[in-house]
């Protein structure tokens, strides 16, 4: 497992033609693992055009805060939003 | 960053969201089940749906409803797959 409960990551903007499960409005930015979710999961990307999905991968539940996805977020600091995101999407933030 | 149709989580817009309930048609139901059993038979899985859903034009993708959706994805892939010949639906629709 790549990342632990607590790292702070950054999602990856890469672009990604294909079908993938990753939402636009959290890529490039930053957040920090809540857990990596038990087992690993096939992958969507192979998967939608007639794949296994296999090797399966690991999955993490993220969390960011709500500042950091909306410029000018007017709702509590507090505030944040929890989304699952595929390792493979995910970049240690030093 | 270039943003398929259907990933619009957080896109601004002034629309107000109805949520006002309604019946499905029968239809409607019938592409349900379809779907689960194409699922169940291996024949088209739930990442080639939303792959066929998220290869919809986008005026098309807008102004169509949820199972519409489902219908043109599951035409699209299972004619990829070559379960479903070109034409054939509208074929056996129009007879």
């Amino acid at each position: 497992m790549r990342f632990a409960a607590g790292q702070a990551v950054r999602v990856s903007a890469r672009s990604h033609p294909g079908h993938h499960r990753t939402p636009g409005y959290v890529k490039g930015k930053r957040g920090i693992v809540e857990r990596a979710h038990v087992g690993e999961f096939t992958n969507p990307e192979t998967r939608a055009y007639d794949d296994d999905g296999t090797p399966e991968l690991r999955l993490y539940l993220v969390r960011f805060d709500q500042t950091e996805l909306w410029p000018g977020y007017a709702g509590a600091e507090e505030d944040y939003l929890l989304t699952d995101v595929f390792e493979h999407w995910l970049e240690e933030d030093a | 960053m270039e943003r398929a149709v259907h990933d619009r989580g957080g896109s601004p817009t002034d629309a107000p969201i109805d949520r006002t309930e309604h019946d499905l048609a029968d239809w409607e139901l019938t592409m349900d089940a379809l779907v689960g059993a194409l699922g169940e038979t291996g024949l088209m899985n739930v990442d080639e749906l939303r792959r066929g859903i998220e290869s919809m034009p986008r005026e098309e993708y807008e102004t169509a409803t949820y199972y519409e959706r489902w219908l043109f994805a599951a035409e699209k892939i299972l004619g990829e797959k070559g379960i479903l010949a070109p034409g054939e639906l509208d074929l056996r629709v129009a007879t």
